[in-house]
């Protein structure tokens, strides 16, 4: 068996576990005398809880018991948490309303977390809870930005009464403004960026355990990251200490941020547990996940951007109110603002930036980090600006880019990065080649000919990844810091098992993270397994979000590795009879340099443990080694994505007829899987342009799109076959030399999809998502002079 | 879903007598629109009476000048079959754009046209080839059958059996999909069987299925597209939601007529 590299076109080796239906989720486990979960949800999107009978509905068949926000309260148990603080301008703390697992006399959304029914099934459960009668005072509702800051507008809590949560700012103001005043041309635009409902394929879920022989907990639950939520549910929400509480996520089937947060339904699970004394299960339907998993996005922004006289960005200032949803969720405050504003440099040279950001309350599903966070709004604002401003000087909008692009490396920029790496000039020549954007023309006018309307646009986005030195964001208001950790642990016959605090959901760990052992140790692949997921078998970690696992993760990894190898090489030099110092470790062996003495690592591994050939005094037995890994910087992936799409302006339907990608993520591990990266982030990012878009009804604050009768996903018919290819420059920032590759696609395709629809009708009023019924109305507002077919 | 008793009947007046004698029951043929209702629990029959068993409601058949399809032939058998393609391809068409393929291999035709969804396929072609919907009780012209959204004239107890559909010359289906649930946001099923002209439309009215007479007055002078310009149905009758509203689903209508009519031309 040989060693599989860096770099290589790995297969991934858990798709054989999911392909064939062994994976284990959540609801896969059940535990012995398990009972089951239904929570009794407000139909309502603002009203008084007057009063909750559940007399009828306890002594229906199987009911074991029914819970209340009055119950958590006495028991002590805690509001959920937001592990961001953001300070306004003004130097307050932002105004954050409670935000109980269980109602406490209000609800703030439809689908809002009334009173739990746990029954010996499902089905009773369910029944009990249409039988639980709340007493609603139904009061009006505002679900939008603009109607909960409009004057006398309801509170959503009375801790924010103007709904504002924070009034936040970055950059230098007075710079900002100078420069537009001096500017020879000024581009503006209005820009809502979609709602957005996450959809992983695999619904939340939980499973809570109690030991009453131990007084201790497991929650076995959908989780990007179980050390966070142990160390949220026991010191913050106070359910178990933490040492009496064991987390664990097994196989979790898609997250894209949305299974970050620590949710009611999995603290309610775990607390209950202990209550009614057996384990307690919940697994969401969709309905629910519609309604209650976090959503994402839904910003409302007046962006504009100043130019000299030679097309170069003097300066850009937005201004966004972003809607955080009922109540604040684990990271919502830090989404609109430092994964939000610090990128609105995007890749080009922008001497002077000020944003200022208002976090508002409203009626709605709490809004929190939806694969890109923050990023690919601040794309969305950087490239939209930048394609509008080039079409209104008459400049080619990749003559524009390329003369306004970064080019001298690090880069500060006026919102807190520092960009370490890049050449966007690479990206840009490759994409323009491999999109045939000199045949454009040609390609229009046989478009024309069939009745149809082609355009074409760019997407030149930088996201800022592997987030990130803990210090930096501890000094913006992180609660907790963002390294990883690793334990690489050597067994007797030299294989090896890798405990990650990195979290698997779907990106492929179980083979990048073997890959990049088999490479450095010379073992096969096959000899590697990798452990996540379980608070007791992982000591401490991060989790998954952020494109971070590749350069934070794998950068723990490769720091244990190495001290895994220095140890080898103290046993070797007992074994082989050499000064430490000559012994060298290459291809799987230690080896003395200038002789033919070597031993493999599996004899070394093996000498390790029997420990005969050392004194174990002077040097421990065993081969075990763990590192922690804080980076140094962000990472930033960044390139450039084109998209060229049909409209038929008779119906408004958009066809995407060719996409191109060119991104720089630094070194890559395995093509195959961060080209799957790309081409899901990709349709995502094209969903959110043409498809998604959650809505609330404005005067009942009713979830309107709550199905898939009426939230359109993409579908795979929706897409052409991608053109992906890389240009590479290492990142500085950690051993390895990688950017993070998902989130890429999402981020950068909203814009290049809607600077395509604005290229192909002519102006630059179209909305996300650009349904067919927006195109058509964008299509007759152009006018073209197409004739009727 | 709820508790609800289950009957499989092996003949059709089993069925008929189960259904009579149920306080709430329901028929099941496919399941496609029932289940999902009742998972929902926005159906709730008592009893659920499965067809799935009675001999001889399944089938397609050419009988002279009309094609007979069983009530309980799945969509994909219409839309696979020679017969169908044979003689009528605009419904074969039709099939193949109604739903995916997991509720075409379970649908059925008796389903869906009972059901009579506004937003439904098959209502259309019903409509415009002028079916004669059969049941174990009489005949009924899809000019007399579809009532309303949801509503059909089938009295209570009443099954459908098979439909007849006579053999147009020209026929054509264009179906402007929704673009989330995948039903008609607009669809038209046009048909030309000797001087007779009909025109169907789906999806975009607010009391379902309706001939677009209009539409049929200016197709007599002449069985082509151009006829068709210009030509909107008034926004009044039509219906509005987030995904399109009254001007977009008459303006779509238009479309898809005249697509309708080329499509029709093309064979
Ligand atoms: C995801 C999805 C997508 C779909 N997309 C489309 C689409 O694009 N276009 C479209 O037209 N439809 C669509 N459908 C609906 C589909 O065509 C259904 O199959 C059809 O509407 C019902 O047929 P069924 O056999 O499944 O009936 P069932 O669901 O079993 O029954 C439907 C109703 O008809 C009654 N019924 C059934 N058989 C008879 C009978 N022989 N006599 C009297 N009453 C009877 C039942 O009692 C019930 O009330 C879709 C369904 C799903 C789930």
């Amino acid at each position: 068996m040989a060693v599989t590299s860096i770099g290589a076109r790995v297969v991934r080796k858990e798709d054989h576990r999911f392909i064939t239906g062994k994976g284990q989720y959540t609801d896969d486990i059940n535990r012995p005398g398990q009972a089951h979960a239904v929570f009794v949800r407000s139909p309502h999107a603002a009203a008084t809880i007057r009063r909750i009978d559940t007399s009828a509905a306890r002594s229906m068949p199987g009911v074991v018991a029914i819970l209340t926000g009055e119950d958590l309260a006495a028991d002590k148990i805690g509001g959920l948490i937001c592990g961001w603080m953001i300070h306004s301008k003004d130097g307050s703390p932002m105004k954050a309303g409670a935000h109980p697992a269980l109602a406490h006399g209000k609800v703030r959304y439809v689908g809002d977390h009334v009173a739990v029914v746990i029954a010996e099934t499902v089905l009773q459960a369910k029944d009990a809870a249409e039988a639980v009668v709340v007493d609603y005072a139904v009061e009006k509702p505002v679900v939008d930005v603009a109607s909960a800051l409009a004057k006398g507008a309801p509170a959503v809590h009375a801790e924010a009464p103007d709904n504002r949560v924070f009034s936040w700012h970055l950059g230098d103001k007075a710079a900002t403004d100078a420069a537009f005043a001096k500017a020879r041309h000024v581009t503006a635009l209005d820009i809502v960026n979609n709602r957005l409902i996450p959809n992983a394929m695999e619904p939340r879920a939980a499973v809570g355990d109690y030991d009453s022989g131990n007084d201790a907990f497991t929650l076995y639950t959908t989780s990007q990251n179980p050390h966070v939520a142990r160390l949220v549910l026991s010191a913050f929400i106070g359910v178990a200490p933490e040492h009496k509480l064991r987390v664990i996520a097994p196989d979790v089937g898609g997250g894209f941020g949305s299974k970050i947060f620590i949710y009611a339904e999995e603290t309610v699970c775990v607390w209950a547990a202990k209550k009614v004394g057996r384990p307690v299960k919940w697994t969401s339907d969709r309905t629910e996940a519609f309604l209650s998993d976090a959503h994402g996005r839904d910003h409302v922004t007046r962006a504009e951007m100043a130019l000299d006289e030679n097309g170069r960005i003097l300066a850009l200032r937005v201004n966004t109110k972003a809607n955080l949803g009922a109540y604040l969720s684990t990271f919502a405050s830090s989404v609109p603002t430092y994964l939000y504003a610090p990128l609105l440099s995007g890749q080009y040279d922008i001497p002077a930036i000020y944003a200022e950001v208002d976090g508002v309350y409203t009626h709605t599903a709490p809004v929190d980090a939806y694969r890109g966070a923050g990023r690919p709004e601040a794309t969305f604002v950087v490239e939209r600006l930048v394609e509008v401003a080039a079409r209104e000087i008459g400049m080619d909008p990749a003559r524009f880019r390329a003369r306004n692009y970064i080019r001298k490396f690090p880069h500060q920029t006026p919102v807190i990065m520092a960009y370490d790496a890049g050449d966007y000039d690479a990206s840009l020549k490759k994409a323009l080649e491999l999109a045939d954007y000199k045949g454009f023309g040609r390609r229009k006018r046989e478009a024309a000919r069939r009745g149809k309307l082609r355009g074409i646009g760019f997407s030149s986005y930088i996201e800022a990844c592997g987030i990130a030195p803990s210090a930096a964001v501890g000094s913006l208001g992180a609660g907790v810091g963002l390294w990883e950790s690793a334990e690489v642990r050597v067994n007797p016959i030299g294989t090896v098992e890798v405990l990650t605090g990195s979290h698997s959901h779907g990106q492929g760990h179980e083979t990048t993270f073997a890959q990049l052992v088999s490479d450095r140790l010379g073992i096969p692949i096959e000899n590697v397994s990798i452990v996540h997921g379980d608070t007791d078998k992982v000591q401490m970690g991060m989790g998954t979000y952020g494109s971070r696992s590749g350069a934070v993760g794998m950068s723990a990894i490769a720091k244990a590795l190495d001290k895994v190898i220095a140890k080898g090489k103290k046993v070797a030099a007992h074994v082989l009879e050499a000064a430490e110092g000559d012994i060298e470790f290459k291809d799987g062996k230690f080896s003395v340099a200038g002789t033919d003495r070597s031993a493999g690592f599996g004899d070394i591994a093996l000498q390790a443990y029997i420990a005969h050939k050392f004194n174990g005094q002077e040097l421990e037995p065993g081969l075990k080694e763990g590192a922690f890994y804080d980076p140094t910087n962000f990472t930033f992936p960044a390139g450039v994505h084109i998209c060229e799409l049909e409209v038929d302006p008779q119906t408004g339907d958009v066809t995407i007829e060719k996409w191109t990608a060119v991104d720089d993520f630094g070194v890559i591990i395995n093509p195959l899987i961060v080209e799957g990266q790309v081409h899901g982030g990709i349709a995502q990012g094209v969903g959110q342009a043409l498809h998604e878009g959650a809505v609330y009804d404005p005067a009942t604050g009713q979830l309107v799109t709550a199905s898939y009768m009426d939230y359109r996903m993409p579908r795979a018919e929706d897409l052409p076959s991608f053109v992906v290819d890389t240009t590479v420059t290492p990142c500085p920032s950690n051993p390895l030399g990688i950017k993070g590759c998902g989130e890429a696609g999402a981020i950068a395709a909203p814009a290049a999809v809607v600077n395509a629809l604005t290229n192909a009708v002519g102006h630059e009023d179209v909305p996300m998502p650009a349904t067919p019924q927006a195109m058509w109305r964008a299509c007759r507002k152009a006018a073209q002079p197409l004739a009727a077919e | 879903m709820y508790a609800f008793e289950f009957h499989r009947p092996t003949s059709l007046r089993q069925a008929a007598s189960l259904l009579g004698k149920a306080e709430d029951g329901r028929l099941l043929a496919g399941g496609q629109s029932l289940l999902p209702m009742m998972k929902l629990r926005l159906a709730s029959p008592g009893t659920v009476i499965d067809l799935g068993a009675v001999p001889g409601m399944t089938g397609i058949e050419r009988k002279g000048r009309s094609l007979v399809i069983g009530a309980m032939t799945r969509h994909a058998e219409v839309e696979t079959s020679p017969v169908v393609k044979e003689a009528i391809p605009a419904l074969a068409h039709l099939v193949s754009v109604l739903g995916d393929p997991a509720v075409r291999n379970r649908g059925t035709i008796g389903g869906s046209l009972a059901n009579n969804d506004p937003s439904a396929d098959y209502p259309a072609a019903c409509l415009a080839l002028g079916a004669t919907i059969v049941t174990n009780q009489r005949r009924i012209a899809a000019d007399d059958f579809f009532q309303g959204v949801f509503t059909t004239a089938l009295e209570e107890g009443e099954i459908i059996v098979k439909v007849v559909f006579p053999i147009p010359s020209r026929a054509g289906y264009e179906k402007f999909r929704h673009p989330a649930s995948r039903f008609a946001l607009a669809g038209v099923f046009v048909a030309r069987r000797g001087g007779e002209i009909r025109v169907a439309v789906t999806g975009a009215g607010d009391s379902g299925v309706f001939r677009w007479h209009e539409a049929e007055e200016a197709l007599k002078g002449r069985f082509a597209p151009k006829s068709l310009d210009g030509l909107t149905p008034s926004t009044e009758g039509m219906n509005s939601d987030i995904h399109a509203d009254a001007a977009y689903r008459a303006h779509l209508v238009g479309v898809m007529a005249r697509r309708a009519v080329e499509r029709a031309l093309r064979r």
